[in-house]
């Protein structure tokens, strides 16, 4: 993703939120990076951005990085507004959680998540595991949300 | 890492093809790779058609797209995929030498779960296949089951 492209984090734990910041920083992406605490706020603020009035549009690019244990409206439901949406179906979604069972797995990939990936429980490999993700990530392109 | 994964690569430049396997191989990824020389060939395996080997349900697969591919074009392929009811949770990565924004923005219209842009510098070529290695070859990653029915 380009170097000014915003990294939005929907998770409820601060900790991890802090965690996932720095070593995403760390590998160099996102010029932002937004906390989202729950799921109502992640589907508050994306659809704000399809909402903005002509004048006040700039093109910018997202990646969403999401927890499945959202408070308010759940990761599975804010996953599925998002791949229903035209313009924010472009946004590569990546499920990043606690919940290691098949049936959500599958259920995310079959809404459209881009890659679904368990939290490791220590934190050092969560740290290294999120480093990883942003080397990846800054070779990627994504699309903007114009 | 699922042990479980096989690496689809659809990619008709065998060069590219040894650079990609080589470099995902030194990120440790020591899954199975299968090789398809065009667009048809992939289809054929996906949709269990024609005489080559085929879609195994009990394993777990990703796909690798170039975008300009004989046969069959990278994006028709991937409209294939994200079609068909069985397939279309398959995570496709796009990999290409093409930049154009009209086809990074169509591919993901389209739901490939990235899009990477081969770089022309050999090295950073190896640089990148190698962090996409260690992508895929997380403890965490997860893929989804082939003929689920997760609705």
């Amino acid at each position: 993703m380009k170097k000014g492209g915003v990294v939005l984090i929907a998770e409820h734990d601060e900790e991890h939120f802090d965690m996932m910041k720095n070593s995403l920083l760390r590998a160099g992406v996102g010029s932002q990076i937004l906390r989202l605490a729950d799921g109502r706020q992640t589907l508050d603020y994306l659809f704000k951005i399809g909402s903005r009035p002509a004048s006040e549009h700039t093109s910018q690019q997202y990646v969403l990085f999401m927890d499945v244990n959202l408070s308010e409206v759940g990761g599975v439901e804010v996953l599925e507004k998002i791949k229903e949406d035209e313009q924010l179906s472009t946004i590569p979604v990546i499920v990043l959680t606690a919940v290691d069972d098949r049936h959500t797995i599958d259920r995310c990939y079959n809404l459209g998540c881009s890659t679904y990936i368990v939290k490791p429980a220590k934190n050092e490999d969560f740290a290294e595991s999120i480093q990883n993700i942003g080397a990846f990530l800054s070779i990627v392109e994504t699309t903007s949300i114009k | 890492m699922d042990k479980q994964m096989v690496i689809l690569i659809a990619e008709d430049d065998a060069g590219h093809f040894q650079l990609i396997k080589k470099n995902l191989w030194l990120a440790c990824v020591n899954n199975d790779i299968i090789q398809f020389k065009d667009g048809q060939q992939i289809l054929d395996f996906l949709s269990r058609t024609g005489d080559g080997m085929h879609l195994d349900e009990t394993k777990r697969y990703i796909v690798l797209l170039d975008v300009r591919m004989p046969k069959v074009d990278g994006l028709d392929v991937l409209r294939r995929i994200k079609d068909d009811k069985e397939l279309r949770q398959i995570p496709v990565i796009m990999l290409t030498t093409t930049s154009e924004s009209s086809m990074i923005e169509q591919c993901y219209k389209l739901g490939c779960s990235y899009y990477m842009v081969k770089p022309v510098d050999y090295h950073h070529f190896m640089e990148a296949v190698q962090n996409l290695g260690k992508f895929l070859s997380l403890e965490g990653m997860r893929l989804p089951s082939i003929s689920s029915n997760a609705n």
